[in-house]
């Protein structure tokens, strides 16, 4: 297992920006874009992804575990805020029979 | 053939990005994400950070997903009141988009950090992750333990009928 990409010449850290930053600027589309609250939360998640991404590319390029950690505690947050998200998103569902983000500025209350 | 894989895996997880936002269903728009998800794996794999691919998979592929998934099948959602935003306003979007990346690729290429990366690191491998994680990041452990039980007191209190 520890010689799975050994060979393997890996690419240049500015190959994984440019991946990175696409992958980020079609989450950040999404979020402006979509009306439908579910799809919103997906364009998150992509953002969320490229960013982990770039954090262990540059851990493995700097040769520092504590990227990979911050990757990690990353997918903690993402893992709650997401199941937060949802049941914010029935209880709407329940309210209105509709996730159109329109609908949301009546959480002011 | 190392610049294959990685051209593969980024094309195939730009073009599933990409769906996600063009597909009409939400449930098309999942599955689409999933497979982002498992390219985004095999990328871990190529930096050889094991540990973070299969923790990768096991969270997003298989926690994450499958949330979304009941959420998507409980809300019942359907086509005929498909919400869309008005043209003017998507065209903005993705303007502000394309300038968005222009500024982060045109700012981040002037790094100096254009060589190649090591291929032969060990830090991604789950034992040296667990002895820094259990070393110099034991506090932040622990209080992602009580984040998630916040989360979950959270949601279940929030989708609970009076």
């Amino acid at each position: 297992m520890n010689n799975v990409v050994q060979g393997l010449q890996l690419m240049p850290i500015s190959y994984y920006i440019s991946f990175c930053s696409i992958l980020f600027v079609i989450g950040m589309i999404g979020v402006l874009i979509k009306r439908n609250a579910l799809v919103i939360f997906m364009s998150i998640e992509l953002m969320l992804n490229s960013i982990n991404l770039l954090l262990a590319a540059f851990s493995v390029y700097h040769n520092d575990p504590a990227g990979q950690i911050l990757v990690i505690f990353i997918m903690v947050v993402a893992a709650a805020e997401v199941a937060v998200g949802l049941s914010i998103l029935v209880v709407t569902y329940r309210k209105n029979n509709s996730i159109d983000v329109n609908l949301l500025n009546q959480l002011k209350g | 053939m190392e610049k294959y894989i990685f051209f593969t895996l980024s094309g195939l997880a730009i073009f599933s990005a990409i769906m996600v936002l063009v597909s009409k269903r939400p449930v098309h728009s999942v599955l689409y994400l999933i497979l982002c998800f498992f390219t985004i794996a095999g990328h871990y794999i190529m930096l050889n950070a094991q540990f973070l691919a299969v923790v990768h998979i096991i969270v997003y592929a298989g926690a994450i997903m499958v949330l979304f998934l009941f959420t998507l099948m409980l809300l019942n959602l359907n086509l005929a009141n498909e919400l869309r935003k008005s043209i003017l306003a998507r065209v903005t979007a993705v303007i502000a988009g394309g300038l968005l990346l222009v500024t982060l690729v045109a700012v981040l290429k002037g790094l100096d950090a254009s060589g190649p990366i090591m291929a032969n690191t060990q830090i991604g491998m789950t034992t040296n992750i667990g002895k820094v994680l259990f070393n110099e990041y034991m506090f932040p452990f622990e209080a992602a333990s009580v984040l998630f039980l916040a989360a979950m007191v959270g949601a279940v209190m929030m989708v609970k009928k009076e």
